[in-house]
């Protein structure tokens, strides 16, 4: 008895690393074979030229982050990105959700438009965007027409890195609005029936039942807004044809890592050693809205 | 009362109509510009209508450009490979992790979860490195092979598949049919919901993918769509009825796809949404 069953455990587990191989393999060679190399790579100056060759600095690399003025721009520029679309995205996304959700014909209709952004890849709309912020375009005739100012949107770095988060709350939004309408369907109709009952206007209906009992998904529509935005690359990189410019103001930190890994010489492990310091901002940021949202649901 | 509800739905669709206008703008207006000549483009026009309708930033893209049929082949190639690879591996491994018994289910099962955590930022350099060593650089198989599994659609099907009733596959296995008897002919086809949400995902996330093919590929034959665009805009500054025409062609298959499938993203998104 008990040798058949050994047989058979020894079959399933056979079975099974045959068909975890592929996933395994690509875990070792791609991800977790990587992630140790990357630990190296940060404490170590890597040379590319001709053979690639290593040598340990220590934690010189780390320590260039507090000097580089470069660096602190671009964590700055990322910061203030963050710190503005994920509200607004958040916010967008949960009011269009609300709406969609409130029973209107046609809704099937708009949502099917509204998730249009979401599938264009950033490179289109970048490109779009790029196109319509134009001086001599779009977007500032429309200004014109109804009298505020314009704005040399690509070229000036007051407004450039504001240019492109108008752009990317536009497009995040919709995907997460989608996110909100699955969860708004499992709120039971007799809450907000029990509220109108009380004599509750659409407003206090809204913001003493919606928004409360979609806290958990709104906890999770930020943390996923926080690690996005905290990447941001492609729109600054098309932008600026991977300057980080007009003057450093569409520098993110992951552009600032593209830049030294790929574009410098010499400066791929002092690159690898910002990533781990990105990696820790946003698990430190994730940690503290969770902290934040569990807070709130004391009360 | 009644007319109070009137008001307040009237006021809905103001905001929906609104919101479906600011939406639709950017596409309407690179599809008008593609079809505009390039004096138009200059000149500033705020019209939707093209003044003088023409063809030709589409004919110059294909015919001029002669590596955009190339940039557009490769983006088909590698999205489809990686879409196909992905589907089975990604349920093989979710499948394993679901229904079978084994030593160390438990710890791969939570390295995949904490492989979730770490940005790619993390493993963008080492990666480069490992497929300089490997000489996959500017090659097909340095853009399918690190990205044919994804930790996220791992973790969907294995939840799907915990979910999945297991009467069936012990039926199967009474009429004879061993584990990848079970999973290929019984599984398998029973997961079609799952599968198509995730490849929709897989699909659109290569179909987009802008700094990966950055980092890999320089040649510009290899280049994907993405990357070639980016490099047309370098070479046609102020062409954009070429650059919308091209950015438009990119598009379309997407849309096409989601005309199809879009009850699917729906519900993919909503499955991926963290419940």
């Amino acid at each position: 008895m008990k040798q058949t069953f050994t047989k058979k455990m020894w079959r399933e587990t056979g079975s099974a690393y045959f068909l975890l191989s592929p996933a395994l393999f690509v875990l070792l060679l791609f991800i977790i074979g990587p992630i140790v190399f990357a630990v190296f790579l940060a404490f170590h100056k890597v040379q590319l030229l001709g053979t690639t060759s290593f040598e340990f600095v220590g934690l010189d690399n780390f320590v260039r982050i507090a000097n580089d003025t470069r660096a602190k721009i671009a964590l700055w520029n990322t910061l203030k990105y963050v710190a503005i679309v994920v509200p607004c995205q958040t916010i967008l996304a949960l009011v269009l959700a609300a709406t969609l959700n409130a029973g209107l014909k046609g809704q099937k209709f708009f949502r099917i438009v509204y998730f249009l952004p979401t599938l264009t890849s950033s490179a289109v709309l970048t490109l779009i965007f790029m196109w319509m912020y134009n001086q001599n375009g779009f977007i500032n005739h429309v200004l014109e027409a109804v009298g505020l100012p314009t704005y040399n949107w690509l070229g000036d770095p007051d407004v450039a890195l504001n240019a492109i988060m108008i752009m990317n709350i536009w497009s995040t939004a919709p995907y997460f609005m989608v996110i909100y309408l699955a969860a708004l369907q499992d709120i039971p109709d007799s809450l907000y029936e029990a509220a109108e009952l009380d004599g509750a206007n659409a407003w206090q209906k809204f913001w003493h039942i919606t928004v409360p009992y979609l806290r958990p998904v709104t906890s999770f529509v930020v943390v996923m807004g926080l690690i996005g935005t905290f990447q941001l690359f492609d729109q600054s990189y098309i932008f600026s044809a991977g300057s980080g410019g007009p003057n450093n103001s569409t520098l993110t930190v992951v552009l600032l890592i593209y830049q030294y890994a790929f574009k410098t010489l010499g400066t791929m492990g002092y690159a690898a050693a910002l990533a781990f310091a990105l990696a820790i901002i946003i698990l430190i940021a994730t940690l503290i809205q969770r902290k934040l949202s569990k807070e709130e649901s004391l009360y | 009362m009644k007319r109070k509800i009137g008001i307040g739905k009237a006021l809905l669709y103001v905001v929906l109509v609104m919101y479906a206008i600011i939406t639709l703008i950017p596409f309407l207006w690179a599809l008008s510009s593609s079809f505009k000549t390039l004096e138009e483009i200059v000149s500033g026009t705020m019209s939707f209508v093209p003044k003088q309708f023409t063809l030709d930033n589409y004919k110059q893209i294909f015919v001029e450009q002669d590596l955009f049929p190339r940039w557009l082949l490769n983006s088909v190639i590698i999205a489809v490979a990686v879409t196909i690879l992905n589907l089975l591996f990604n349920s093989m491994a979710g499948y394993a992790l679901a229904r079978l018994q084994f030593p160390g289910r438990k710890p791969l099962f939570l390295i995949i979860l904490a492989v979730l955590m770490i940005p790619a930022q993390v493993t963008m350099i080492p990666n480069y490195l490992i497929l300089k060593q490997l000489g996959w650089l500017n090659s097909y198989q340095g853009m399918i092979v690190p990205t044919m599994i994804n930790a996220t659609f791992i973790f969907m099907m294995r939840q799907f598949f915990i979910n999945f009733p297991k009467e069936l596959e012990e039926a199967a296995e009474l009429d004879g049919l061993g584990r990848f008897g079970i999973f290929f002919r019984i599984v398998l086809p029973l997961a079609r919901p799952a599968l198509a949400a995730q490849a929709i995902f897989v699909f659109m996330g290569s179909w987009n993918d802008f700094m990966r093919p950055l980092i890999i590929l320089s040649d510009p034959q290899l280049f994907t769509l993405p990357l070639g665009l980016n490099s047309f805009k370098g070479q046609y500054i102020s062409y954009w009825n070429y650059i919308m025409a091209a950015s438009m062609v990119f598009t379309l298959p997407v849309l096409v796809i989601y005309a199809f499938f879009n009850r699917y993203f729906i519900k993919g998104i909503s499955f991926t949404g963290g419940k």
